[in-house]
Order: structure tokens, then sequence, then C-alpha cells
């Protein structure tokens, strides 16, 4: 058990530093939501469930989804181009799009 | 005997200026300020393209990183001196976790009469098997009032920054929405379907048992919230607008909030000293017992709800 809740403090460090020094803003925010997650469970592991219940649903869950639809407002996410061909329908086949990849 | 005033003297005094203006028939500032009618400001296209060149040659000089030496030397000193900051500040905050007590020590501060009393007799007092939500509820009840109104006005001001006016932007804000509404998602709307309903009643389990184990009006209202902006998620606006609307959200959260207050008023009244209420503690254990800490549970976990759903909806689309 001791083992386990280094790793889980291990975890917690490398995804705060990780938040930070991300160039995506929307890896960063996924990293932040994996922050909460460890954090909710380092928090059953001390004995306050009521808090690993809220840090779940309020870090992990509302936080964050607030966070992506302010990037995508300030249009932070931008789309891979062929992403973006594969959804409007143009030029749609994948095929084409992985040859493209390989060269 | 009242003296009869003339009119034309009556005109001058204060008290019929007053009320003409109150009435609104007569304009104070008439004939006294000057007043121009401001001009609407055009910039011409002249104007617009000398303003992009000034603008790219500004940029342009701001990032010339291979002849301007000041800036690198600027860049070398802004990193060097970041590093220095971030690690005198990891220092000072280590060096104030060094001093704190160990966790978990019999002989820390926190363990005090305090605490003793909240454990041993907390039970017979709040009748909640959940000794925090007993704390938070009763003991503390005045704190947890404060925290909803706090949440509350979270969404005030979310409200006033971001709302946006209803004849004028609606065609805007719809097409903003646009972008975010997934269309006809089948994975979403099956996934949605399945999942909307346990969570919700995992959020009203964890709201109702807030007395009974870990949980409350807090965790809960958070979960239910989830749920809901889930379910907008993958249905859109145009199934949540049938259940809830800004007007929903403006009854749930005052109601509850009112009925927090007026619940509570009558112990604080009192000097809340006496922590007995009018409704009976019942068993411990039991799901209708600890007296007014459910009907607490409850009027929180509505204000919690509501106010996640109404961040959502105001980052999204800036109204309902």
């Amino acid at each position: 058990m001791e083992l386990f809740f280094d790793l889980l403090l291990i975890f917690l460090l490398v995804c705060a530093v990780a938040v930070s020094l991300s160039k995506n803003l929307l890896n960063s925010i996924i990293v932040y939501m994996s922050f909460s997650l460890i954090m909710s469970v380092i928090w059953i592991l001390l004995e306050s469930p009521d808090l690993a219940i809220t840090e779940a649903a309020v870090g992990a869950g509302v936080t964050s989804i607030l966070f992506i639809i302010t990037l995508k407002k300030i249009h932070a996410i931008v789309k891979e181009k062929d992403e973006d061909r594969l959804l409007d329908g143009n030029g749609g086949d994948t095929e084409q799009i992985q040859e493209e990849r390989h060269e | 005997m009242s003296k009869r005033v003339p009119k034309d003297v009556y005109e001058k005094t204060r008290s019929y200026k007053f009320k003409q203006w109150l009435a609104g028939t007569k304009d104070p500032f008439l004939d006294t300020v000057e007043m121009k009618p401001q001009k609407e400001f055009h910039e011409s296209e002249k104007l617009i393209h000398e303003h992009e060149l000034q603008h790219e040659r500004i940029v342009e000089k701001a990032y010339d990183l291979e002849h301007n030496a000041q800036i690198r030397l600027f860049r070398k000193i802004y990193n060097i001196f970041s590093v220095i900051f971030c690690l005198c500040l990891v220092f000072i905050l280590l060096v104030g976790v060094s001093y704190l007590p160990k966790y978990g020590h019999e002989e820390n501060p926190v363990n005090n009469e305090v605490s003793a009393r909240y454990i041993e007799q907390g039970l017979q007092e709040t009748g909640a098997v959940n000794i925090v939500t007993g704390m938070i509820l009763d003991y503390r009840a005045f704190d947890t009032l404060g925290e909803s109104h706090v949440l509350f006005l979270a969404t005030c001001t979310v409200l006033i920054l971001l709302r946006r006016d209803k004849k004028k932007y609606q065609e805007t804000a719809d097409h903003n929405d646009r972008i975010y509404e997934p269309k006809n998602d089948v994975i979403l709307q099956t996934v949605a379907r399945v999942l909307v309903p346990f969570i919700e009643i995992f959020g009203m389990y964890v709201i109702l048992g807030g007395h009974l184990g870990p949980g409350g009006g807090f965790s809960g209202g958070a979960i239910c919230g989830a749920g809901l902006i889930l379910y907008l998620n993958a249905f859109g606006f145009a199934k949540t607008e049938q259940f809830f609307t800004g007007k929903t959200y403006k009854c749930m959260c005052f109601g509850a909030l009112a009925c927090y207050s007026l619940a509570k008023t009558y112990s604080f009244f009192t000097g809340a000293n006496h922590i007995e209420s009018v409704i009976p503690l019942g068993t411990p254990g039991a799901i209708l017992s600890s007296g007014l800490i459910l009907i607490l549970d409850i009027c929180v976990g509505f204000v919690v709800a509501g106010t996640m759903y109404t961040f959502y909806v105001m980052f999204r689309k800036g109204g309902y």
C-alpha cells in the first residue's frame, strides 16, 4: 500500500510538471484531468471519501469541460488537416490520406 | 394657516423641480449643459491599411531575434530570472511544509477539544452517521450557507460577463453554438441514453445519503450537474429547454437558498447554541433522520447542480 501511495504521488508530480511544460493547451487540460483523478484516489487513501467524490465530479469532470469549451471559443483547438477533410467529406478517401501521410 | 404661493414662485422651488424631474416631464439638463451628439467613428480604408502596416513593422522589429541584440539579452535574462523565481517559490513552500506537524500525529494542534467533541457527541447531537456532514451542515451550517451564496454569486458574475442580449445576438449565438452541437452522434447519444439516468440516480443517492455515508449536497449536486451536461451534449438545447430554462434555474436556486436560510434562521436566531431543531432527529442510520441535515443537503444539491449546468450553458452559448 505504501508503494502504491508513493507511485500515485510520483504520478501527481509528473502530471503537475507536464501541465506546465506542455505546449498544446488541449493536452495540458487532459493531463490536468488525470491529475484530478489521481488526486481523488489519494483522497480515498487519506480516508476522506467525501472529498474524493467532489474532486472526481468537479475537478475531473465539470472544470475540464469548461476549460475545453473556453479553448474552443477562443479557437485554440485547431483541427488537423486530414481530419478536417474527413469530416467535411471533401476527398474523404481514407486510403488517399494514408498514402499522403506515408509520403 | 397655510400661505397660498403664486404659481411662478412655486415653479422656482426645488420641490417643484424635483417633482417635475421625477415625473420625467422636465429635463434638468436642458439649456444648462452643452450636449452634442457624438459622431460615429468611421475608419477609412487608408487608415486601416496604415495601421496594419504599422502593426507589421512593430511585429517585425519586436520579433527580429537575429538582429536585435537587446531582445536576445532580455529573453536570456527573463528565462534565468523565471527559473530563479520558481526555485525560490518552491524553496519557500518546502520550508513552510517542513514546519507543518507530522501527518496524523497524536499531539497535533488539530486534535483539540473541538474535534473530540465532534467525534464523541456528534452522533447524539446531530443524528448524522457521517460526521463530516454533521459538522458542515449542523455545527457549521452558517459556513455552508455562505458557500452556497458564493456559488450563487459566481453564477451571477458569469451571467453578467457572458450573457448575450437575446434579440440582438440570437443569430450569432446560434451560429457559435452550432460549432459545438454534435450532429446526431450515434455513439454519444446511445451512451448518454444509457448513462444519464444512472448518473442522475447516483447523484440523488449521494445527496440523499449524505448523512449516512460519504457524499452530501455539494458532491451529489456536481454529479447531477455533470449528468445534465452530458445529456445536453448528446441531444442539444432543443431537448433540455423543455425542462431546464433560465426561469427554472432562478426558481430552483432562489427556492433552495431561501429554504436553507429559513430553515436555519430559527437556530441562528436563538443564538445557535442549542442545536435542536423542530424536526426530531430520528434513529441514526435511517434515511429520514438527523433532523434538518437532509433538507439542507437537498437545498445545497439543487443550488450546486443548477450552478454547474448554468456555467456550462453560459460558457457555450451565453444564454439558455
